[in-house]
């Protein structure tokens, strides 16, 4: 396989984000206007300077008609792609590829999803009709088949496990807590992870993201270009998307503790942006935590914890904001919340604002390579995607 | 009956209802006795015939020909034995029908049917909560294959029949629940026909009575006049179960029988049909196992709730979860052999078992070439497990496995009649055949996992 990559070619110069939430007095449109338009002002332009747009939304809206008749563009293309849970980052990708190509100067990446006006708990996708021979199990039931299948796989006991998942949550709800753009700001103790109401498995209310409404936007010229807009762009390192063949659903030699699609993906990544010891190169990790034991699978996946030793990683504290490698800093989709077609951008802006000196009380000291890390499916069968950006040109 | 049994099964559905749970429900008091079988949720005719024909096709032989006899078919017009035929993935040429509908159908097909016929007969029947007959009731499945008489386990010594027009039992199509006239009317009707079918048999005796009549009074009292014949068998613990009611007795009568013994068996519905059946040597090879009394033994019980909100008594909350889709004509037709039938796909180059087929190998990527591998039978082991409290089910919560099949094949699956305390990895479960859900007035026939009784047959 060839993957070149865009290496140091392409750069973020402007970023946007609303509150992600219940927001029931807003329409995917009005996300939609909010996040581009804090993302144009923060690179200093106006809409007439955007020369194309990708729009990622799962299920808000069809067509690039959906972002063209928000914000009236004027006659610009708009391309709307969808990824499942990855669908803000394949926005992002492929408006990076667009200002690569040469074809365009300025673009901007949009997601956005609107959630909360279905009347449905967790998510709902309008899926095209089928025999009905499939499991209708529900998202968390099928994140939740990762837990039996890894504490059999490395004999880690069920109370150990509930401890492990808990911290996940706890971490990530006390980051959310400092980031005034997040679902949820209170932070939670151990006590209250343990004693929510079961979801599905071993997974309660706490093990789960939020189910959220929101949009996110990145500004994207050519690397050479940045410093026109500002001071401190972030280049982007890799961009590396690995979809999945059903081997986790329809294969019994493959287990149930890891994503294979992932682990393809991170090589891709790693080699575009010349990483090879992740666990130290890499300041901050955006991590698609949609339920906690993602995140402890996705520990090992991604190379920052060996083989069935994520567990014990977690629970030295080694993700948490102050440990060796801080994981959802901004709350992840378990406290910041997950409106799915913005969560890959939404990963961004955490990259942006840390290494741009921005992060307030959830700053890092000195951060200068981010990895975002978005997953669309479910385990058996997904679509996982790396994007790697940096503070410097290598 | 110009042809014998060559085989034999009945399916009872794992969940019993009891007298004493139904009065601790409406009263507070347990107490009474009695119990029936209960369907469950994700159980109708159609799948508990498909279930009972399973059981005898594993004793071998393929049917020249499969009728479907219920009272409660999950649709009208169109054709359920056709599903049935489908799940038992019997060739194309062999014809399937639906035939009969009433609790006399059964000893009419005994009477007609040709050698070579597969004969299902299964019914849910409901009698109004609180009434007298909401426990008499049950539901069940009984399958036959008939054969020439020469290879009979069980042949027809002789046969004798009245039928008459009255009004003791009925319901009305599109409502759930039987109706009963005063039963001592039906008793007074159906003495004098039983005496008349008696006087044009000329067996006197015989060694085993079984007696299937929709009311229960009826049964007791026909028992008495025909003490004088045999001992009379009676099947505690089912309840009458419609259409299947005649087999199902038959069934448990024959699992006790010994070759050369011989059965009178009398239905009393709309009339009076007498069989007189003798065993023959073959007797033990036609007997499918589980056998009844295992079936019976295997009980669990179902709360009285439960068993409202199973049969559309009560419409309980559930997650806000939109309504499951309607599964696509088209879709199923294409997928007829994988969704009925469970038949996953071997690959052609290096042998990989994939469900649902797959035209593309997961492990070689060859392309096409596959041929199908039936799964229904197979035993399998789970991989990983979840108790899902967020999907949609009539009988949350859903519990959801991914399987790792004996000869090969992962597929994630539903567990029926889940007991979430027996969960674990390494877990042995069968497929079961299930209707999951009904939209828009489809039903959505799929295949289950259910685990392995612990202490197995």
């Amino acid at each position: 396989m060839t993957s070149r990559g865009l290496r140091d070619r392409v750069a973020i110069v402007g970023m946007g984000c609303t509150r992600f939430g219940e927001r029931w007095e807003s329409s995917a449109g009005d996300l939609l206007v909010d996040a581009a338009t804090e993302c144009l002002a923060s690179a200093g332009v106006t809409g007439p300077d955007v020369d194309a747009y990708w729009l990622g939304t799962m299920d808000s809206g069809y067509a690039g008609l959906t972002l063209s008749t928000a914000l009236k563009t004027d006659y610009r293309p708009v391309t709307r792609v969808e990824n499942l849970c990855a669908t803000g980052s394949e926005a992002f990708r492929n408006a990076c590829y667009a200002v690569a190509s040469g074809a365009y100067d300025v673009v901007m990446a949009v997601g956005v999803e609107k959630l909360k006006d279905s009347g449905f708990s967790g998510l709902v996708r309008r899926d095209p009709p089928d025999d009905g021979s499939a499991v209708e199990s529900s998202a968390p039931a099928a994140f939740s088949y990762l837990v039996p299948a890894y504490a059999a796989a490395y004999g880690v006991d069920d109370a150990t496990m509930r401890e492990v998942l808990t911290h996940i949550a706890v971490k990530n709800h006390a980051n959310g807590a400092l980031n005034p753009r997040a679902q949820f700001r209170t932070p939670v103790s151990a006590e209250t992870v343990n004693r929510a109401p079961l979801v599905a498995g071993a997974l309660g209310v706490y093990d789960c993201s939020g189910v959220a409404d929101g949009a996110a936007a990145a500004l994207i010229v050519r690397a050479e270009d940045a410093h026109r807009y500002t001071d401190r762009p972030l280049y982007v390192k890799a961009l590396a998307v690995a979809s999945g063949r059903g081997d986790g659903a329809l294969d019994d030699r493959v287990s149930f503790t890891s994503f294979p699609e992932v682990v393809r993906c991170a090589q891709d990544a790693y080699r575009q942006a010349g990483v090879t010891d992740p666990r130290n190169q890499i300041s901050l990790a955006e991590v698609h935590d949609c339920f906690t034991p993602t995140e402890l699978v996705l520990m090992e996946d991604l190379g920052f914890s060996e083989r069935g030793q994520a567990w014990r990683d977690v629970l030295d504290g080694a993700f948490d904001r102050t440990g060796r490698l801080p994981v959802n800093v901004d709350g992840g989709l378990k406290a910041f919340g997950h409106p799915v077609g913005a969560s890959g951008l939404r990963m961004l802006l955490e990259c942006w604002l840390q290494m741009r000196g921005e992060a307030g009380r959830r700053q890092l000291d000195n951060p200068t390579l981010g990895l975002t890390h978005n997953l669309g499916g479910r385990p058996g069968k997904c679509v996982s995607f790396i994007g790697i950006v940096g503070s410097e040109l290598s | 009956m110009n042809a014998g049994i060559v085989a034999y099964a009945a399916y009872l559905p794992r969940h019993r209802l009891t007298a004493s749970d139904v009065a601790a429900a409406r009263t507070g008091t347990p107490g009474g006795r009695g119990e029936r079988r209960v369907a469950a949720f994700d159980e109708d005719a159609l799948t508990m015939a498909v279930e009972a024909g399973r059981l005898v096709r594993r004793l071998g032989g393929t049917p020249a020909s499969v009728v479907v006899s219920t009272t409660n078919p999950p649709y009208a017009g169109k054709n359920n034995a056709s599903a049935a035929h489908a799940a038992l993935a019997l060739p194309d040429d062999v014809p399937a029908y639906d035939l009969g509908g009433s609790y006399r159908s059964v000893p009419g097909l005994l009477g007609t049917a040709a050698p070579g016929t597969l004969l299902l007969a299964a019914d849910v029947t409901v009698g109004r909560p609180g009434g007298t007959d909401e426990l008499d009731r049950g539901d069940a499945a009984a399958a036959v294959l008939l054969g020439p008489a020469e290879q009979a386990a069980v042949r027809v010594v002789e046969r004798a029949t009245v039928t008459e027009e009255f009004l003791d039992h009925w319901r009305a199509p599109g409502t759930p629940f039987a109706n009963q006239w005063e039963e001592r009317f039906a008793v007074e009707r159906y003495l004098p026909l039983l005496d008349r079918v008696l006087a044009r048999l000329t067996t006197a005796s015989v060694d085993h009575v079984v007696i299937s009549s929709p009311g229960p009074r009826t049964a007791r009292t026909a028992a008495k006049r025909l003490a004088p014949y045999g001992p009379v068998r009676d099947l505690a613990g089912v309840g009458h179960a419609g259409a299947a009611d005649p087999l199902v007795r038959l069934a448990a009568t024959l699992d006790r029988a010994e070759p050369g013994q011989t059965i009178l068996l009398l239905v009393l519905a709309d009339g009076c049909d007498a069989l007189v059946l003798r065993c023959t040597d073959r007797l033990p090879a036609a007997r499918a196992t589980p056998t009844v009394d295992r079936q019976l033994a295997a009980a669990r019980p179902v709360r009285y709730l439960d068993y409202l909100a199973w049969r559309g008594l009560l419409d309980r909350a559930g997650p806000r979860r939109p309504d499951p889709a309607v599964a696509s004509g088209p879709a199923s037709a294409r997928n007829s052999r994988w969704k009925f039938g469970l038949a996953a796909s071997r690959c052609g180059s290096c042998d990989a078992v994939q469900a649902p087929p797959q035209r593309v190998c997961v492990r070689c990527g060859a392309v096409d070439g596959a041929t199908p591998v039936p799964l229904s039978e197979a035993g399998a082991s789970i991989r990983t497990f979840s108790v899902d409290r967020l999907a949609f089910s009539l009988n949350p919560p859903v519990v959801a496995t991914v399987v790792d099949f004996d000869g090969g094949g992962r597929l994630e699956m539903e567990l029926a009649d889940p007991d979430p305390d027996r969960l674990r990895v390494g877990g042995r479960v069968r497929m079961v055949f299930r209707r999951r859900h009904a939209s828009g007035g489809v039903h959505n026939y799929a295949w289950k996992a259910s685990l392995e009784e612990e202490t197995g047959d």
